[in-house]
């Protein structure tokens, strides 16, 4: 009996395809089985192929695969471009009675399951449930109780009232009966629940929940793929905890808005993609030179200029780490996993406001569109600790005036990190400016001065190096003589992809950075390894770049820049000629 | 509000290196009289500035102040007031700054009727870069960049601010001392954005636009039995090109700002040590 299972439902646009799938993903999650969706999708609206995709297992699943055993496809254009994927004995569930199956055939090998989803919808109180009859189907085919889509049911249609859930529970059930009826039922398939709770959530949730966890008060942001969840996700739920969300006008609004709030004494945010950053880079600079503790997170899609806007690319590495005219003392976090992305976007406004700088915090497109479940202690909101650093009251004020008590807002220290007084501060006093400015912050061109607070800026770097744990995760064999090294989202892929690796006898240790800048040093790593290969998301191998530049070392590079995130067998299929 | 601060605590010990007798001097000692007699202090102040010769005004100034990029000084105190609703929030900048980089967040700023003064030091030329138009420069206008002029109308920034939904639309001159002060301490007490479009002569670059030309053609609305609550009478005023009009054009005195309308009433300063209360009710949400 197969418990591993890829489900799809493809269609066009607007065919609800989306909220079908996370009907279904739902349902699974609350069933206590593991869960990783993505989604295929083409910048627009209406028109055009589109399909939402579940593994599942009651073991852990952290990326796709190749391969995909159950699909609803509401057009037969849904059963083309999966072709790759479908294989012997996988079952498509159509419609025949609709045009666009008219001269549909099955694949040879496949199980077709021609259902009348739009009739029996009706059946049930409209054809606008026809999804949902195709979930009920797959509920018989996979053996899955389909109690489970009840809750799922209830949560997605209870403010509609009572009727639309029970027509929608009704309609499932019509789907469930139908395959039953006409069809062999022995299928390979039982999708076993278990009492596990888990959560199921995506990258930009887990920023949002991440930063009101954090205390964040203040987001503005301009729409953006696949960025604009963030915003979505704070709306409406920041107010709870005293918050605001702003849309502004543009990015250079948003990030401008976002340093305000931060001046005014906030934690404050603002989140965009690849093209918003380029737009964002001016002020970029202006917030570190005013010191200013500020959030920036980048999910970022497919480049350059406005690329490919619904696809996956991890290519703004160089942008995060040198973006901005002159030099500008940063940090780049760059979590790995969803649950990662909490952590992490906490950890963001902590260094933000230690150091009074800015912090990116990246996800991208396979992370952002992607909900994968977790255990919720995963988390744990009480062990997330606030430190906003230096802040000064009118108690310790006078320690940091001159000799005329004027506060001085960018005094040089041992460690390069200031005092900071919120507006409203007796004796706080003192501008900021994006021109060099001396301790004070008035402009300065003295020669002196310029070196002494770009010394400064720079030494908050050196001091979070020196204080922090900028360290990396580690997986699979430590002494293996085959290194595998990724950043961001590809860890999932990578982890699995170990197993694969595994079966064929290839031995691998694999180190997963979730630091850019500043980043743990893999010297030791890199030179007790025969084999180094980087793995990434972009053409030219950013990161590979960085890792040779710290070790000295060359290293072989595996990259993927066609737009599609990384699977796991394929990685493992890219790895095992590398290192063979 | 009532405080004993006085116009000269908002003066920085900072000398300004505008050239002698520019406008600006003028302008930004209405702003701090402004301040000073609206009841407001230093600390709990905010002023923003942009970039230019009228940007400076943030250092000549003592208050908490940020120095922004070109264009950026609205988002900017629109960020400060939401966040801190407790504190006054001055924005001040140039025609170049305001009305040409920042046009689209000028825009804004006045639709979402942020409670703030914005000051534009009006000189219709670039100062700060050396004299090219701006977008206040007449169609005539001889610079380095526009040999001819720039051969197109200018910007009539409070025809944008009428059309945008503007609150408090003013218009005033820095060498006026008395009168100007009294509209910028107008705009302070408005609740909601507030415009004060300033004439301030530039001296060195600007040799049309100049303290003689404005003393001659300036209609001071006080004496031209203007009613500032009447919106088309300030339409008629504000779409007038052959006149420089000054004083309050129009003030919607039952406007909602911002935060009142947003329910952001409270400083967003405070941080608790960890989670705040309730946040595990978010992870439930994902079960
Ligand atoms: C992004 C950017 N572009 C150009 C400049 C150069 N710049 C500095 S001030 C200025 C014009 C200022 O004119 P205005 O706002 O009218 O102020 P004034 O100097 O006349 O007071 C320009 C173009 C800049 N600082 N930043
Ligand atoms: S150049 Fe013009 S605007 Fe600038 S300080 Fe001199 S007079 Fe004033």
């Amino acid at each position: 009996m197969q418990d591993d299972l890829n489900w799809a439902i493809g269609g066009e646009a607007g065919d609800g395809i989306d909220s079908t799938g996370k009907i279904f993903a739902q349902a699974l999650s609350r069933a206590g089985r593991h869960v990783f969706t993505s989604k295929d999708f083409a910048s627009r609206i209406r028109g055009g192929y589109t399909a939402y995709k579940i593994r599942t297992a009651v073991d852990r699943v952290q990326s796709v695969v190749d391969r995909l055993d159950i699909l609803i496809a509401l057009t037969e254009r849904t059963v083309d471009e999966n072709m790759d994927e479908l294989h012997d004995g996988s079952v498509i569930i159509y419609d025949g009675e609709r045009t666009e199956f008219s001269d549909f055939e099955v694949p040879d090998g496949m199980v077709g399951l021609d259902v009348p989803l739009k009739s029996l919808a009706e059946d049930a109180g409209g054809a606008i449930m026809r999804n949902i009859v195709a979930l009920g189907a797959v509920c018989e085919v996979a053996d899955f109780p389909i109690e489970n889509l009840d809750e799922s049911l209830q949560k997605k249609f209870g403010g509609k009232g009572e009727k639309i859930v029970e027509n929608n529970k009704e309609a499932a059930r019509l789907g469930e009966q139908y395959v039953a009826e006409n069809y062999e039922t022995d299928f390979d398939f039982e999708l076993e629940t278990t009492d596990e709770d888990y959560v199921l959530l995506n990258a930009d949730e887990a920023i949002g929940m991440g930063a009101i966890a954090a205390g964040c008060k203040f987001y503005a942001g301009y729409p953006i793929t696949p960025a604009t969840d963030v915003m979505t996700y704070l709306t409406g739920r920041i107010e709870q905890f005293g918050g605001h969300v702003v849309q502004a006008e543009d990015e250079l609004a948003a990030i401008n808005l976002a340093l305000g709030a931060a001046r005014g004494g906030a934690r404050a945010m603002t989140a965009t993609s690849g093209p918003g950053i380029d737009l964002m880079a001016e002020t970029f600079g202006l917030v570190a030179t005013s010191e200013t503790p500020l959030v920036i997170a980048n999910i970022m899609r497919s480049g350059p200029s406005t690329g490919m806007p619904t696809k996956q690319e991890q290519g703004d590495l160089n942008m995060m780490l040198y973006g901005g005219h002159g030099e500008i003392p940063r940090f780049v976090l760059t979590p790995t996993t969803v649950s990662e992305c909490f952590h992490k976007t906490v950890e963001a406004f902590n260094l933000a406001e230690k150091y009074q700088m800015p912090v990116y915090i990246s996800a991208d497109l396979s992370m952002a569109v992607t909900e994968q479940t977790f255990k919720p202690d995963e988390f744990d909101m009480d062990a997330v600790e606030n430190d906003r650093g230096k802040v000064v009251d009118e108690s310790e004020i006078s320690k940091w005036q001159d000799e005329q008590d004027r506060f001085k807002a960018h005094a040089v220290t041992a460690d390069g990190v200031s005092p900071r007084a919120f507006p409203g501060t007796e004796g706080g006093v003192h501008m900021s400016t994006g021109l060099e400015h001396d301790e004070l912050g008035r402009r300065t061109e003295d020669v002196d001065e310029r070196v002494e607070q770009v010394d400064k800026r720079n030494q908050k770097v050196a001091t979070a190096e020196e204080r922090e744990d900028f360290d990396y995760r580690e997986f699979g064999n430590a002494d293996s003589d085959n290194l595998v090294i990724s950043w961001g989202s590809n860890e999932g892929a990578m982890v699995e992809a170990l197993d694969f690796l595994a079966e064929e006898d290839v031995d691998v240790r694999f180190i997963s950075v979730p630091y850019v800048f500043p980043r743990p040093d893999l010297t030791d790593e890199v030179e007790a390894a025969e084999n180094v290969v980087v793995v990434e998301c972009n053409s030219t191998g950013q990161f590979a770049d960085l890792i040779e530049h710290d070790t000295l070392t060359r290293v072989e590079r595996v990259n993927k820049y066609n737009g599609v995130r990384y699977k796991a067998d394929e990685l493992a299929a890219e790895i095992k000629e590398v290192v063979a | 509000m009532s405080s004993n601060a006085r116009f000269i605590d908002f003066k920085s010990d900072k000398q300004p290196t505008w050239c002698p007798g520019c406008g600006d001097f003028g302008t930004m000692n209405g702003i701090m009289k402004g301040l000073a007699e609206t009841g407001n202090t230093p600390d709990e102040t905010f002023v923003v500035a942009g970039i230019g010769c009228s940007g400076k005004i943030g250092t000549y100034m003592r208050s908490y102040a940020l120095h922004g990029v070109h264009g950026r000084a609205l988002p900017v105190g629109t960020g400060v007031k939401i966040a801190r609703p407790d504190i006054e929030v001055v924005v001040a900048g140039g025609d170049g700054d305001g009305y040409s980089i920042g046009a689209g967040h000028f825009i804004h700023a006045v639709r979402r009727n942020i409670d703030l003064t914005y000051v534009v030091m009006d000189n219709r030329i670039y100062g700060l870069t050396k004299g090219q138009a701006s977008p206040t420069s007449r169609s005539d206008f001889e610079t380095s960049t526009t040999p001819d002029g720039p051969k197109q109308p200018p910007v009539n920034p409070l025809a944008l601010a009428l059309s945008a939904g503007g609150t408090f639309i003013a218009q005033s001159f820095s060498s006026n001392a008395k009168r100007h002060q009294e509209i910028v301490q107008k705009a302070i007490e408005h609740d909601g954005f507030s415009i004060v479009n300033t004439f301030s002569p530039c001296v060195t670059f600007n040799d049309v636009d100049t303290y003689d030309y404005f003393r001659d053609n300036i209609v001071d609305l006080d004496e031209a039995d203007h009613d500032p609550t009447d919106r088309e009478a300030a339409k008629d005023k504000i779409l007038d090109n052959d006149k420089e009009y000054i004083g309050v054009l129009w003030e919607d005195e039952d406007a909602t700002d911002y935060n009142t309308a947003h329910g952001v009433d409270e400083p967003m300063h405070e941080v608790p040590d960890g989670a705040p209360d309730g946040a595990t009710d978010l992870v439930r949400e994902f079960y």
